[in-house]
């Protein structure tokens, strides 16, 4: 559920017994000592950069909206978010 | 009519600048030699030919009316179908995103077209840049051509095999655990995975964002400096990307490598290696140390962890960001959905295969509540292990070199499991992990004509010293003027 994926039943099946697999050649980390080592986050020592706060040139909404499956003027069209039913 | 197909970057630039050939001409020779050949090769995906000789007709235009044309006027370039195009179908090699048209280039297509490259068109790759083989694409299989039974390597295979086989100048890949190095090496080509941070990713389909990285595949490494000066450099798009200055790559090949101190680190000869690839790495040192070299035995004693470290890392930030596909905002929408999670599950469902899958469920169990610590901060922290390891390595040695893989090129379907896929990686992963630079350079062909990759790594930042060690190991043991022959 958390991945949002539908899968089949022999497909479920199937990834358990690989996911299985793969995590139990991932055991042999929890030997490794990393107490006190601080996690990595970037080759060079930087900050991440904020750029400055202001309005510049961007995409229209019609041509970033190109590409959804479905839309309605500038609004992607969703089917119904609580319930069962369809909204379009 | 002489070929075009087969000069370098380098010879292209300079023969258009000159007026000895056409850009035109240039791009037809390759679009002919594509229309020949890639039938049975299937490493493109889509060729732009309309809007390539657009763009070559434009070139020609400028030179004759003695207006610059740029470093890669007149370059007839492929690149990866995770670089975004505008108005040119980008799919990641997935079936979740066939038939998107991006609105915007990708910051690196931006420069190529800047520099007053063409591009041809988008090349294969396993689907979402998972996988070492290209096997793993939703839409064909590419073939190796030293050995059309065997694969190009993954996840840029279309781009190592478009680049071997003469079907466009060079290409550009993204590497995130060895996906420009590895199809590079099994191609017998150059490929060169920057420092993380020097290209911009803005555009780029993300996979791993604390790991993945755009670079040049190419048949000199002149070429991949002469694109890795077009390409580097700060984008203010990519909060990642570094302000530092970017090197006239092409200057570091002086062909002198005195004094050069070269660690060799034993991990990487302990692990099941190939009796061949052991061999033409042995004459590669060989021929550094005849030219020179100080060849320097050293440890990087965390190298085992750097498999285990890579598909926690890699899966869980793919999971998250993957989560954009979602069959609303674009991409294809599953038909006849019932709700909103419904409309997610399905469309995911039926969009991705089963390698995306995999690592999608692998990360998400990753990242799960109470699991964070024992598997994504420890992997985490393994990585600063690992690059500790690189910092003691680089205080005695100016570059590492390794094989790029245990192995050259396998056959298709030979690898049965997933873990059998992810081991082809295990020398190239680190190098992601530490964010540094490597690159794979050609160094010899087994005694089936295949060819064989010697990796360089180098310190942050110093993507020089790999082009100038590189360019000395090309011009001692590289293939010449051996082409492939698995093609016509």
């Amino acid at each position: 559920m958390l991945a949002r994926l539908h899968l089949e039943p022999d497909e479920a099946l199937r990834l358990q017994d690989e996911l299985g697999k793969i995590l139990d050649h991932f055991l042999a980390l929890a030997t490794v000592d990393t107490d006190g080592i601080p996690p990595m986050t970037h080759a060079v020592p930087m900050d991440l950069r904020l750029r400055d706060d202001e309005p510049g040139p961007s995409l229209p909404a019609a041509e970033a909206l190109k590409g959804a499956p479905a839309r309605e003027g500038d609004l992607f069209i969703v089917p119904a978010i609580i319930g069962g039913g369809r909204e379009s | 009519m002489s070929t075009t197909e087969w000069l370098s970057v380098a010879e292209t630039v300079q023969k258009v600048a000159t007026g000895e050939l056409t850009a035109v001409r240039v791009v037809d020779n390759y679009l002919a030699r594509i229309t020949n050949v890639d039938r049975e090769l299937g490493a493109y995906l889509v060729v732009d030919s309309g809007d390539a000789r657009t763009h070559a007709q434009e070139i020609d235009r400028k030179r004759a009316a003695n207006q610059p044309i740029g470093p890669l006027g007149g370059v007839p370039i492929a690149l990866k179908d995770v670089l975004v195009t505008k108005g040119l179908a980008t799919t990641a090699g997935s079936k979740i995103l066939e038939g998107w048209i991006p609105p915007y280039d990708a910051a690196v297509v931006e420069r190529l077209r800047a520099a007053g490259a063409i591009i041809l068109g988008k090349v294969n790759c396993d689907e979402f840049a998972m996988g070492s083989s290209t096997e793993r694409s939703a839409y064909k299989r590419t073939k190796n051509p030293w050995d059309t039974s065997r694969v190009p390597g993954g996840s840029s295979g279309g781009s190592s095999a478009a680049v071997a086989a003469g079907l466009c100048a060079a290409s550009l890949g993204t590497d995130t655990g060895g996906s420009i190095r590895q199809p590079a090496a099994f191609c017998g080509v150059v490929g060169l995975k920057p420092t993380y941070g020097r290209v911009s990713r803005w555009g780029v389909v993300a996979f791993a964002s604390s790991l993945d990285q755009v670079g040049p595949l190419t048949r000199t490494v002149r070429d991949a400096a002469l694109l890795l000066e077009v390409i580097a450099g700060l984008d203010p798009r990519d909060s990642t990307s570094l302000d530092q200055p970017v090197p006239k790559y092409t200057d570091a090949i002086t062909g002198d490598v005195n004094g050069l101190r070269v660690g060799i680190p034993h991990e990487y000869f302990n692990a099941t290696i190939d009796d061949e690839v052991r061999a033409a790495i042995e004459k590669t040192k060989l021929a550094l140390v005849e030219r020179g070299a100080v060849l320097v035995d050293i440890s990087l004693p965390n190298t085992a962890h750097a498999l285990p470290a890579y598909y926690i890392v890699a899966p869980a930030e793919a999971s998250s960001n993957l989560a954009r596909y979602d069959g609303i905002r674009f991409g294809k929408a599953a038909a006849g959905a019932k709700n909103l999670m419904d409309l997610y599950m399905r469309s995911r469902g039926a969009g991705f295969g089963p390698e995306v899958k995999r690592r999608i469920m692998l990360g998400a169990y990753a990242l799960r509540s109470g699991y964070y610590e024992a598997y994504y901060k420890k992997a985490q922290q393994i990585r600063t292990l690992i690059k500790r390891d690189f910092d003691t390595a680089f205080q005695h040695v100016d570059v590492v070199l390794t094989p790029t893989t245990p192995t050259a090129a396998f056959r298709f379907g030979s690898k049965a499991t997933p873990l059998d896929m992810y081991l082809a990686d295990i020398f190239t992963l680190s190098c992601n992990l530490a964010g540094i630079p490597g690159m794979s350079v050609p160094c010899g062909l087994t005694v089936d004509g295949l060819p064989i990759g010697a990796q360089l790594l180098g310190r942050p930042l110093d993507e020089a010293t790999l082009i100038r060690t590189g360019a000395v190991i090309e011009a001692a043991v590289g293939l010449g003027a051996r082409r492939p022959g698995g093609i016509s």
